[in-house]
């Protein structure tokens, strides 16, 4: 069985086209610049209208266009955006810089 | 035994219910459903509420500075404390304050002044290292992680799992193997600075709990002085399972006040809801899920209170405490299993807090000794302690 602890899917464009595709479930998202670099790691929780759709359009609407997103349908989404978090800090030595403003309690993770 | 509450129980059982009620559930109606904190600054502002409730470290030994509340009393009030969506877990998102880990009042005073006390102010969290990817039922045969005698320390190699807060926490007890030829008493137990070279949390394990992570550790050559001994090497099997056996009353008492919680909407919704023009409530179906879920919740009140009244008295509370688990745990999960069946479709939504009560209720039949491990050690009191 392996484990799938980083979120490496393809980037997909932020657009008001691919945000109305997302389902509208639970989950966890990254939003990247156009290079690349992650920018912020969110979570669709159950207060989301719409779930993944709801979180993605209003980053859309807050950020622009020009940047990029992928998502991860998942039910546990609080523990695996902590997880997301701590696995891009023990990766990139810091946060994604918009997290990093408003950071949650977090703990180390080692991962092999 | 009368466990009908004594006036002085009943005015704190009173105060915790409206602290729950005015405070806890009001801030968690504006908290994600699956959330286990609250701000900080609310957090910090009801600490001081439940200091000058005379609350705070309720679990706290009064020699070192808790309130002494006796054991009956703390499980009538750990009841009450549960009784929100967070509360099985997350009894009042922990604004009573903790006493940490059971074992670490049994430390030398050295320990007592780098963990004990640090831990009791607040400034040191910590986790518990038992269970290991071969088991966690059986920890006299199943524990592989090893310690073995180097330059006047241990070093130790192996891996945990299913261990709570290690990612966040300043130390851990942690049980490994100190001799192999010895079973149960092969078993030595370990004070561990989470920032020992050596030590790893590997990775977040999700479980069905979705508000709160496990994780994996390992050990690999981690190197510990002969100070980081907790107890007697060879003993620390007693140290597990005297936490065990101890621990099974307050997770009896959160089973409970979910319970109650559960029962609670379910006879509102059906006194109001009504189908084919006749009130839920008037209809046999309903009538008898609520009478089960009014004896389940008694059964394990009284067990659990008889359990805690023998430990109360110093008397041996072993098979009580596991009478108390398993009706708890096992009844708990039937009653909310009942009230999200009466709520219908709304009962399986994040809405209500019965959906998320279901998920972490299933956990509670297999943590701290799964329902057959309870079974197992009652019937061994029944047939004798020579039973294999």
């Amino acid at each position: 069985m392996s484990i799938r602890l980083r979120l490496d899917k393809p980037w997909r464009p932020l657009s008001a086209e691919e945000a109305a595709r997302l389902p509208g479930q639970l989950g966890v998202y990254q939003v990247a610049d156009a290079a690349g670099t992650i920018l912020y790691i969110g979570q669709a929780g159950a207060r989301s209208p719409f779930g993944l759709r709801s979180e993605l359009q209003r980053e859309l609407q807050d950020r622009g266009t020009g940047h990029q997103f992928r998502v991860e349908v998942n039910m546990q989404y609080r523990t695996r955006w902590f997880e997301l978090l701590m696995v891009h800090k023990a990766d990139h030595g810091n946060l994604p810089a918009d997290n990093a403003r408003n950071p949650p309690p977090l703990g180390r993770l080692s991962p092999a | 035994m009368d466990f009908e509450p004594s006036e002085e129980q009943q005015l704190l059982i009173d105060q915790v219910r409206r602290f729950v009620r005015e405070e806890i559930i009001p801030l968690e109606a504006g908290l994600d459903p699956d959330a286990s904190e609250l701000e900080p600054a609310d957090h910090a502002r009801l600490v001081e509420k439940t200091k000058a409730m005379g609350l705070f470290g309720i679990d706290i030994p009064k020699e070192y500075g808790g309130p002494d509340i006796d054991i009956v009393t703390r499980v009538l009030l750990a009841i009450e404390m549960a009784q929100h969506r967070a509360g099985l877990y997350v009894p009042c998102y922990g604004t009573f304050g903790g006493a940490g880990l059971a074992q670490i009042f049994e430390a030398n005073d050295d320990q007592k002044e780098r963990y004990l006390y640090p831990t009791l102010r607040g400034e040191k969290k910590a986790f518990f290292g038992l269970t290991e990817p071969s088991g966690g039922s059986d920890p006299a045969r199943a524990i592989q992680t090893k310690a073995e005698r180097k330059d006047n320390g241990w070093v130790l190699n192996g891996a945990k799992i299913f261990i709570s807060n290690a990612d966040r926490a300043q130390y851990g007890i942690v049980f490994a193997r100190t001799d192999a030829s010895k079973g149960r008493a092969g078993i030595t137990c370990f004070l561990i600075d989470s920032d020992t070279p050596g030590f790893h949390v590997r990775r977040v394990v999700h479980t069905l709990r979705s508000s709160h992570y496990a994780t994996e550790l390992e050990f690999k050559d981690c190197w510990v002085s002969d100070h980081q001994v907790l107890g007697e090497v060879n003993k620390g099997f007693a140290v597990a399972n005297d936490r065990l056996t101890r621990q099974r009353i307050p997770y009896a008492a959160g089973c409970i006040g979910v319970a109650i919680a559960a029962h609670e909407m379910a006879i509102e919704w059906a006194k109001m809801r009504s189908t084919f023009g006749e009130r839920l409530a008037n209809r046999q179906a309903v009538q008898w899920m609520l009478v089960d879920n009014e004896i389940d919740i008694r059964t394990a009140k009284h067990f659990t209170l008889e359990a805690a009244e023998k430990a109360r008295r110093g008397l041996p509370f072993r098979i009580e405490a596991s009478i108390a688990k398993l009706t708890a745990s096992e009844g708990g999960g039937r009653v909310v299993d009942r009230s999200m069946q009466i709520h219908g479709g709304m009962g399986m939504t994040k809405d209500l807090p019965l959906e998320r009560w279901y998920r972490e209720m299933r956990i509670r039949r297999v943590g701290e000794g799964p329902s057959e491990v309870q079974r197992m050690v009652i019937a061994r009191e029944i047939l004798g302690s020579n039973l294999r």
